[in-house]
């Protein structure tokens, strides 16, 4: 048992970190939230060339077979860089169509996944709520901008003919429509059901991993803050309840990165949902230490604070929020 | 990253869970913080002993089995699982034994750790102070030199155990000229028979006596009880505590046990409609994960050769709060029984009440996350 990131792993996250802050993310985090998604798309480009939309997707489709660890750590630098886009959508849809052509359907793999394993199209996924509202995933993230927008309804995989009104998150990068009736039926049986409850999995790995991004994110800058910003002629960090807020939140942090990381090496459902829900938490945790201890600078949109502060929440919610991955980690309990 | 054991692992976890099915006593023993339970206690280390699972991680000559961090990660996991009693002998094991591997003499390790690990010695730690608590080095108590030896007079306190112990290790100002209050203490250890020593044991909040306070009046030492030079005793502490702190004061095999019985309560006792209990109880569950494989994780960094620094402060702000936490729920599960004094998760919730307090206060830990992991200016206490 050696539970450390590889050199191997730990390179390719340092060189997304690298690559991410080069391109000057924040303004195409604000453009896409506005109404140019060129930006955001050169940036997925540059994504798609370093490997990421191909970690979960099998070798024969132009992927490099599901790597679930490398996907992780990834999506924790996507996170840190608040990259816009339906970049856990997309994941997902790579799984579900690689996972129905295990399964015996590969028809819908054929046309679609390669595409979207070398970054050429996007793709978004809503899921229709057979067991409940709590479990669908109604909103298609940002269906406006995808190429492919699909929909599992029960058993049937539906492309979508398009979406209907696009609605504003609390984040403004994130767009929420749902799928319009209809379109072109891809797959039904069984088989769509299971592939959907996997892509479900992998959906909860990288925004569990986002969250965590997000968090560290937001820790740094606050950290970062609290050092230079004097109030009493004294740094406001030298004061020990920011300070006690500020361990704290990184021991929410440090702790939900071992969890992440486990679920990633086990991809069992009760590790999956542990992981979603404390790093969840952990980033929203940041994001409240972060606003408080800012003060009313960090309750304006014009730093970029803003763009890490207003994602943390809709990340802790998507693909399984609190109360549901808690049910589920006591289900899975044995 | 890699969660697997290897076959050797797995045939040591084999090893101890046959042994410990076999030897774990059926029904608990008395209470741990009480003469009868601490001579019951001491004799189950005898028994560990003899099969050579009382100290596993020690090397063999002082009556270990010289096995590495994950396969102690294992071993644990199988005790508290086991349902295996508490370990009297912890405060020797867990901070003297690892300061005399450090910095102890081969004499001084030859001579106290065999004793140690059978429980035929058992140690009690002699560091706080009326008044030196959270300020542990402005404390006051003194080693003044003598023919031979030292001698030791001042007042000890919250020493766990130290009315059934047998002997303790503690810091003594030994130069009160030196120009900084962390300079010129010196670490001994005593007999806690010898002459000059009065032993008070004090009430715990349940009324047993699991602390006492020590009052020394020109207590002798000799200087082969001394550990390491005279003066250094705040560093060589120091270290000590970083241990305590670390990985091997509580174990996420103890809490993985303890998240297990507690959904066993809560699926004989839970009200399926209250969903903010079974939140909680989930909670537990999520957090010794977390524990095991942040421990995991620092563990395969100790193996790497890094350093265990300030890290140790996060562990044990988590695993105190935690405890406590999982106590808590349990209670509230066992509606008015939770009340019982005698009741099966009682003293526990009393020893986790007492988690965020020792091996120092999870105020103290904060300011060393704050300052030393995230680099925040340093500030009036």
């Amino acid at each position: 048992m050696t539970f450390l990131p590889t050199g191997e792993q730990r390179a390719f996250a340092r060189s997304l970190d690298a690559m991410l802050t080069a391109a000057d993310t924040p303004a195409a985090v604000r453009a896409w939230a506005g109404d140019d998604p060129g930006p955001g798309r050169a940036l997925w480009g540059r994504l798609a060339e370093a490997g990421v939309c191909a970690l979960a997707v099998p070798e024969e489709y132009e992927g490099t077979g599901l790597l679930p660890v490398e996907l992780a750590h990834a999506f924790v630098e996507l996170g840190r860089h608040a990259v816009p886009g339906p970049v856990v959508e997309t994941v997902a849809t790579t799984v579900l169509l690689g996972e129905l052509a295990r399964l015996g359907d590969p028809d819908p793999a054929k046309r679609l996944l390669p595409a979207l394993a070398t970054g050429e199209r996007t793709a978004t996924l809503a899921i229709a709520g057979a067991e409940g509202v709590r479990h669908s995933v109604p909103y298609a993230l940002d269906a406006d901008r995808a190429d492919t927008v699909l929909v599992v309804r029960g058993e049937e995989l539906w492309r979508a003919p398009g979406h209907g009104q696009v609605r504003g998150s609390a984040d403004p990068a994130r767009r929420l429509a749902r799928p319009a009736p209809g379109g072109e039926l891809l797959a039904k049986g069984p088989a769509v059901a299971v592939a959907a409850g996997q892509a479900r999995r992998w959906a909860m790995l990288a925004t569990a991993a986002q969250s965590l991004g997000v968090g560290l994110a937001l820790l740094d800058r606050t950290v970062a803050y609290a050092r230079q910003r004097s109030q009493f002629g004294t740094p406001i960090g030298a004061f020990q309840a920011v300070k006690h807020r500020l361990a704290d939140t990184l021991l929410a942090l440090e702790f939900a990165r071992p969890l992440l990381f486990g679920a990633a090496v086990t991809m069992t459902p009760g590790d999956l949902a542990a992981a979603k829900v404390t790093t969840g938490e952990a980033g929203y945790t940041a994001a409240r230490t972060a606003l408080q201890i800012h003060g009313a600078i960090g309750y304006t949109e014009e730093p970029a604070l803003s763009l890490w502060l207003r994602k943390a929440r809709p990340l802790r919610d998507a693909w399984g929020d609190p109360a549901a991955c808690r049910a589920a980690v006591l289900g899975a309990y044995s | 990253m890699d969660l697997s054991y290897t076959r050797a692992e797995e045939a040591f976890r084999a090893e101890a869970r046959e042994w410990l099915r076999d030897h774990v006593p059926a029904e608990p023993l008395p209470s741990l913080e009480t003469a009868e339970g601490f001579a019951a206690h001491r004799a189950w280390e005898a028994e560990l002993a003899a099969a050579r699972w009382s100290v596993v991680s020690w090397p063999e000559e002082y009556g270990g089995r010289g096995v590495d961090l994950a396969r102690w990660l294992v071993f644990e996991e199988e005790y508290w699982a086991a349902g295996a009693p508490g370990r009297v002998s912890q405060n020797g094991v867990q901070l003297l034994a690892p300061t005399l591997l450090d910095h102890g003499t081969a004499e001084q390790r030859a001579r106290v750790l065999p004793s140690m690990a059978t429980g035929a010695t058992i140690w009690a730690q002699a560091w706080s102070e009326p008044e030196a608590g959270s300020d542990l080095a402005s404390l006051t108590s003194r080693a003044v030199r003598t023919d031979g030896g030292w001698l030791l007079s001042g007042q000890k306190t919250w020493s766990s155990r130290a009315a059934f112990a047998d002997r303790a290790f503690g810091i003594f100002r030994s130069d009160p000229d030196a120009d900084r209050p962390h300079r010129g203490l010196t670490y001994l250890m005593f007999d806690l028979r010898a002459p000059g020593v009065t032993v008070r044991p004090i009430g715990r909040l349940d009324g047993k006596p699991a602390f006492a306070e020590l009052f020394l009046d020109d207590v002798f030492v000799p200087d082969k009880d001394v550990i390491g030079e005279p003066g250094q005793g705040w560093r060589i502490a120091m270290s000590t505590t970083g241990n305590e702190r670390g990985l091997m004061l509580r174990s996420p095999g103890r809490f993985l046990a303890a998240a297990d019985r507690l959904v066993r309560l809560w699926r004989t006792e839970g009200d399926p409609a209250d969903s903010a209990l079974r939140d909680r109880v989930a909670d537990a569950v999520i957090g010794a994960r977390a524990y095991q494989l942040f421990t995991a994780g620092a563990a395969a960094r100790l193996t790497t050769g890094a350093p265990s620094g300030a890290e140790s402060s996060l562990n044990k702000v988590f695993w105190s709060e935690y405890d406590l936490a999982l106590h808590e729920t349990a209670l509230d599960l066992l509606g008015p029984d939770g009340e019982l004094a005698d009741g099966a998760w009682a003293e526990g919730y009393v020893f986790s009440l007492a988690g965020p307090l020792y091996a120092g206060t999870n105020e103290i830990q904060r300011d060393i996350i704050a300052e030393r992991l995230l680099g925040l200016p340093k500030g009036r206490r």
